[in-house]
């Protein structure tokens, strides 16, 4: 092939380079500051790695008048609270996306569109004083009640009802994540082709049964993929999460007791730290609540990378 | 000639205020292809479309006038339309198999619908029998757990056929099945016709002229959305009697 010249050749490619160059080091400076943060929260996270090795992980105490220090209760906190609220929040999401998608008349389908995008724009901190003064007391005296009175043979809705709960803080997770999940399930649903509706439709389904054989299969990766943004927003929420699920370092079974997340506990106690070894377990739990997020976010995308593999594989 | 299975009557389809249709009037005979030809936008497909009431799936379209399935008028507000498309099969431009499903649960996707119950044995029979009708089964008889999509074009084509036919619809409906497959899968299809007409009465548009002169008994010529001509196939192409059809399949516009 003839080399084709003309005058401006050199300079587009001086400064397509430049682009190159500006934008990795952009994408570079992510995980500089990833890697930078792992080793700073290591760092600091060393003496309490030393002290208590991977007892730190098992054990249940957290005591700081006493400078021992166990994640487990926040561990149980943070995983049960963000699996609680994903179970109240994923069918909700689902139902909020499908309504939007395929049943409201587009203008509809905006408004309420625009309306549940608002309720990620809430502060959580506001979330956390409703939580408190009204959600908290509300389910307490109404919803836990009922919950005890059905399940009463369930231990998870047994004992004391206390406002400041478990329960409560996934209720509270749940609407604070579901906007998130229903955004992206309603685009997933709307990237759904009108072919494969239309294909659905014209062998005598129904609406539901469209959404059933059509939709849904369509779009099941990015439902997965929705509902592991949901919870990694729930995992990592601290604020209102720590203002409604009363801060016990303790496992219970009852979802009516408070607990504590990794999260809520760093927030409550850094500014009052006691000791050297006090603060050095709690940039400890930062490490674990970091390595339980990517490892979710890892587990997720392998379960979704396997699950379409199996689907679409190739032929032989 | 043999009875009507189906029949429009002054049928106008609109998109919002544009009328597509105006006005068409034909009757599709039991057991015959009837092909629809015109150039592009002449509304061949919205007319195939209102005969299964796929038109009005499209927000903002709506159609007015009579369609008679066995002299009952399927716009007729008692009627489900969910039920005139089990009755009234349809086959796409382009194939469209559910991806995320295998050969044998394309073909079985119809059944499960409507809480129509079938035995696995005879979820079986009348998948094989599908492939078979839509010939098919010959090809993939040893990979039916294999993903729809894994099949070539023209094969997923004859499964979007296999898969309507599933249901045991009346009429079958095909929009243009041959506009994205190769001359041999497109002959396939064109045989297939000819076996499916004993079973089903068969609707068929092509933009292909050849295709309808090939394989149907009837044709109706459309153009700008009016019925111009309707009458035997043999007839049309050898002694048109309007001008505008002669035009159009001498090839002289469209």
């Amino acid at each position: 092939m003839p080399r084709v010249k003309t005058r401006d050749f050199g300079v587009r490619a001086v400064g397509d380079r430049v682009f190159n160059l500006t934008t990795l080091a952009m994408a570079l400076m992510i995980l500089a500051l990833l890697g930078g943060l792992t080793v700073e929260l290591f760092s600091h996270a060393l003496p309490s790695i030393k002290a208590f090795g991977f007892g730190f992980l098992t054990s249940t105490d957290w005591d700081p008048t006493t400078d021992l220090y166990g994640a487990l209760p926040f561990i149980y906190g943070t995983v049960v609270s963000s699996v609680l609220a994903l179970i109240i929040a994923v069918p909700l999401a689902l139902g909020v996306a499908l309504c939007l998608s395929e049943m409201a008349p587009a203008w509809l389908s905006r408004k309420i569109g625009f309306l549940v995008e608002l309720l990620a724009a809430i502060p959580s901190v506001v979330y956390g004083l409703w939580g408190i003064f009204v959600a908290g007391p509300w389910l307490r005296d109404h919803l836990d009640p009922l919950l005890a009175k059905t399940f009463c043979f369930l231990p998870l809705f047994q004992g004391p009802q206390v406002s400041v709960s478990m329960l409560t803080a996934s209720v509270i997770l749940a609407i604070m994540v579901l906007p998130y999940i229903s955004a992206v399930c309603t685009d997933v649903f709307r990237a759904v082709p009108s072919s494969q509706r239309e294909a659905a439709l014209a062998l005598g389904a129904t609406k539901w049964e469209m959404v059933r054989i059509a939709v849904l299969p369509y779009g099941v990766s990015g439902i997965i993929g929705a509902i592991i943004l949901g919870l990694g927003r729930a995992l990592g929420e601290t604020i209102a999460v720590a203002m409604v699920i009363g801060n016990s370092p303790q496992i219970s079974a009852s979802l009516f007791m408070p607990s504590a997340t990794l999260a809520s506990v760093i927030a409550n106690e850094f500014v009052e730290a006691t000791s050297a070894l006090n603060l050095s377990a709690l940039f400890e739990l930062g490490l674990v609540l970091l390595v339980l997020g990517l490892g979710l976010n890892i587990a997720a995308r392998l379960m979704v990378y396997g699950a379409t593999q199996r689907r679409f594989q190739k032929p032989t | 000639m043999a009875d009507n299975k189906m029949s429009a009557r002054d049928l106008r389809a609109y998109f919002h205020k544009v009328e597509a249709l105006h006005g068409v009037s034909l009757g599709f005979a039991a057991n015959r292809v009837t092909a629809i030809i015109g150039p592009s936008g002449c509304g061949k497909s919205t007319l195939v479309r209102c005969l299964n009431r796929m038109h009005e799936v499209v927000p903002g379209a709506t159609c007015a006038g009579q369609v008679l399935l066995d002299g009952e008028d399927i716009y007729a507000p008692a009627i489900d339309p969910v039920q005139v498309r089990r009755r009234v099969g349809m086959v796409f431009q382009k194939p469209t198999p559910f991806p995320t499903m295998s050969i044998e649960d394309n073909v079985a996707a119809g059944l499960k619908l409507n809480g129509i119950a079938v035995s696995r044995a005879e979820r079986d029979r009348i998948v094989e029998e599908s492939l078979r009708r839509a010939a098919l089964w010959e090809e993939v008889k040893d990979r039916l757990k294999r993903p729809g999509a894994s099949l070539s074009g023209g094969q997923q084509q004859r499964l979007c056929v296999a898969r309507a036919l599933a249901v045991e619809p009346e009429v079958l409906l095909m929009d243009e099945p041959c506009s994205a497959l190769d001359p041999i899968s497109t002959a396939r299809i064109e045989e297939l016709l000819l076996e499916l007409k004993e079973n089903f009465t068969i609707i068929i548009v092509t933009h292909n002229m050849q295709q309808a002169a090939r394989c149907s008994d009837f044709t109706a010529f459309l153009y700008a959305g009016n019925l111009i001509e309707f009458g035997e196939t043999k007839q049309i192409f050898t002694t048109p009697a309007r001008r505008e059809t002669e035009d159009y399949i001498t090839g002289r516009f469209g």
